[in-house]
């Protein structure tokens, strides 16, 4: 099935959504709309990576990415391996090095890498002579993600030109929503960010958005509003004095959401914390939530990025 | 001159001075349901109870930012009741409340707390300023939000700093975004750690420690280099000496929205008060030099400084009658405020309008809040007070639970004759003699 792609995106690796182009982009999700189907039949096996090895390397835990490339990785038929490793034994980037080295004399075909240090992914991909998909490196870049949230967003609106989408949370430590902005941007929505002051990058108004402290201001008119999760230790750091305040503020409720449009509909990335970023209410209620979609779509979307990474290599 | 709980007074023939609007002249103020509802020679009203107040001089009550009480946690030293009379005696209306109590005002509890309570038992407006980190401890942040809902209209880590820069950074950037007022103790903490007065020469001949002036300086640097990098607004509370001054003049040149206050102990004494240590003199801020004393009236008078505090820190004998190192710091200042202020009148320092607008317009501007002037329609907090009245201050006879002013024995020239807040009387000098 391949080939009948008009196929711009071939790697050699997914390291961010910065350095895609549009037509790039548009062929991922083209490719994850015709996996979206088949995930949805009964027998969902491709022979796409038939005899390809992936290798998912996570040096942070993970549950729903690392199982949403293991589950895309055996659909498309390749051999996965799941190696878990704690990122204090490897805490210096000469030691990511060597482990690079080792699992290259393996020779993988694909290796899906998370890394609590920004640029991990990046490193490795000089290193290895196998296809690199970033599964997220530390505040900097999580590109199947923001991908998928594009998917899930197409799939509803048809096309993203124009939408105002609100990102709401701790922007300044989410590599989500850095590769979320870059990508969202480049097909043409509104972005704006909300937060406060104390989560969000100081030079946030540089990167062709619109930045809000007061959430019923920022999501005025939104057609979607993604909220990031918060980490607890925000808390110990200073950056939020309390759950309840920052669910007062900024958690999203059907109240804030009111300032949305009448058709405003919700995403989150997972995993939730309710009751602090996310009122249940929103996150349970069908009618708004993409949350579960988000999910869908992730295996989709990486199934395309593996094949076309795949391809790209024959 | 006997008003008393009076919901309707037309004050007659005072010389009424308003900075907030410039006003200065011998008018007559009518005072209706709490409000001030008429202003102008000859207003007239049927019935309702009339002050001849020629001679006096009529101002918009005090506002005092960041006064200590002991309420809750050392009622012994002082409690809003007893801190609202000596404030009502002194023609302080408003008190903005120090987060510096035990426990400390550091959740939305603790400002309901202090608001209900101040209606209940204090004559003057209590308003509390919330903690900026949790305890007062200098680390975390505090429910600034939530807190400022609650009513707290400014926010204090009490008279201990904020060291660490980058809670500092926190904390100014995240009230920046609630849109609430910051203010920061503007000393080093590490220098003059032990030090009890100002460091200099006098301290080495006394054998004392030293908090060397440029403590001051350091940090009124800091906080000014944080509120111009992030846009945020900062008071930097009790500045004591020139060089930090002079930093505020600048930065407010440059725009930054930088505050200060300084204290009247600070604008009419000297280290030298100090002497052969008496304690009433020992101040956190502490004394400083005549120099920085010459240069804060300056501040005063080209408006650097936004607002004249009392410093209000009671503390009871046993707390005072100490060795000087091991005694506590702080003076009692409500009931001598405005006195103190005058007094920079009398000597030539300052004139009548560019201390009554560091005591009323000045903070109600930094705070937002809607007293501190008289308009038609303004809440009716007001001063009257006889500018010329000589008296020697006895700290045996102020309200306050705690006696402990650096004033005592002092020869005063003007005190308040009757205070009205929400237009009650709360204090008429002639009840008391």
């Amino acid at each position: 099935m391949a080939n009948s792609y008009r196929d711009t995106f071939t790697g050699p690796h997914l390291l961010g959504i910065a350095g895609l182009n549009r037509l790039e982009v548009d062929s991922l999700l083209d490719r994850t709309a015709d996996f979206m189907v088949l995930n949805r039949q009964r027998n969902k096996h491709s022979d796409v990576l038939g005899g390809q090895t992936l290798i998912n390397l996570f040096f942070e835990p993970s549950t729903r990415t690392q199982g949403s490339f293991e589950l895309a990785g055996k659909r498309l038929g390749a051999d996965v391996i799941n190696m878990a490793i704690k990122s204090s034994s490897v805490a210096k980037g000469e030691t990511l090095i060597d482990t690079a080295v080792t699992l290259n004399a393996m020779h993988p075909d694909l290796l899906v890498v998370r890394h609590s240090a920004s640029g991990a992914a990046e490193l490795l991909s000089q290193k290895v002579d196998c296809a690199v998909i970033n599964a997220g490196d530390g505040s900097h870049e999580h590109p199947t993600q923001a991908l998928l949230d594009a998917f899930t967003l197409r799939a509803h609106f048809g096309d993203l030109a124009g939408l105002r989408i609100a990102i709401c949370g701790d922007v300044v430590h989410s590599r989500v929503a850095r590769s979320d902005i870059t990508l969202l941007t480049l097909l043409g929505a509104e972005v704006r960010l909300c937060a406060p002051p104390t989560l969000l990058p100081g030079s946030a108004r540089e990167w062709g958005v619109q930045v809000f402290y007061n959430m019923g201001e920022a999501l005025d008119g939104c057609d979607v509003v993604m909220v990031l999760r918060l980490q607890r230790e925000r808390m110990t750091s200073a950056c939020v004095p309390s759950t309840r305040e920052y669910f007062r503020y900024y958690g999203l409720d059907r109240a804030k959401l009111s300032a949305a449009k009448e058709s405003a509909l919700v995403m989150h990335p997972g995993p939730m914390n309710r009751g602090v970023e996310i009122d249940s209410e929103i996150a349970d209620d069908p009618n708004i939530s993409l949350i579960t979609e988000q999910v869908e779509s992730g295996v989709a979307l990486r199934m395309a990025v593996l094949a076309a990474l795949a391809e790209g290599r024959t | 001159m006997t008003a008393r709980k009076a919901n309707s007074v037309l004050i007659t023939g005072a010389r009424v001075m308003d900075p907030a609007s410039g006003r200065d002249e011998i008018t007559d103020v009518l005072i209706e349901n709490g409000q001030i509802s008429a202003l102008g020679a000859g207003v007239q009203s049927k019935g309702v109870e009339k002050i001849n107040a020629s001679g006096l001089i009529l101002a918009p009550g005090l506002i005092d930012v960041l006064v200590k009480t002991g309420e809750p946690g050392a009622e012994q030293r002082e409690t809003l009741r007893s801190a609202g009379n000596a404030a009502a005696a002194g023609g302080v209306t408003t008190l903005i409340i120090s987060p510096q109590s035990t426990p400390a005002i550091d959740d939305p509890a603790m400002v309901d707390f202090i608001m209900r309570r101040g209606r209940e038992r204090a004559v003057v407006h209590i308003i509390p300023a919330g903690g900026l980190t949790p305890g007062l401890a200098g680390n975390g942040l505090a429910e600034i939000g939530l807190m400022q809902e609650a009513g707290a209209v400014l926010f204090s880590n009490g008279d201990k700093a904020i060291g660490n820069t980058a809670i500092m950074r926190n904390v100014l950037v995240y009230a920046h975004g609630m849109n609430a007022l910051v203010s920061n103790r503007p000393v080093e903490p590490d220098l003059g750690i032990n030090g009890v007065m100002n460091g200099g020469d006098f301290a080495s001949r006394l054998g004392l420690g030293g908090i060397p002036a440029v403590a001051e300086r350091i940090m009124v640097e800091r906080d000014i280099a944080l509120a111009e990098t992030y846009g945020a607004r900062i008071l930097i509370d009790q500045l004591s000496t020139g060089a930090a001054l002079d930093a505020v003049r600048r930065a407010k040149a440059r725009g930054v929205q930088v505050y200060c206050s300084t204290s009247i102990h600070h604008l009419t004494l000297n280290e030298l008060d100090v002497g052969d240590y008496r304690t009433f003199a020992r101040l956190s801020p502490p004394l400083r030099t005549e120099e920085d004393r010459n240069a804060l009236i300056v501040g005063l008078k080209d408006g650097t400084i936004d607002a004249i505090v009392s410093g209000h820190d009671p503390r009871p004998a046993e707390e005072k009658r100490l060795p000087f190192a091991q005694s506590s710091p702080g003076a009692v200042g409500l009931e001598t405020l405005l006195s103190g202020a005058l007094s920079l009148v009398h000597n030539g320092d300052a004139s009548l309008l560019n201390i009554l607008r560091a005591l009323t317009k000045g903070p109600a501007k930094m705070l937002g809040l809607p007293s501190g002037k008289i308009a038609p329609g303004a809440v009716a907090d007001l001063v009257l007070f006889d500018l010329d009245k000589p008296w020697v201050c006895d700290a045996n006879k102020l309200r306050s639970k705690s006696k402990n002013t650096p004033f005592d024995g002092r020869r005063m020239q003007g005190r308040a004759v009757m205070t009205f807040v929400g237009g009650h009387c709360v204090f008429n000098a002639q009840d008391r003699v």
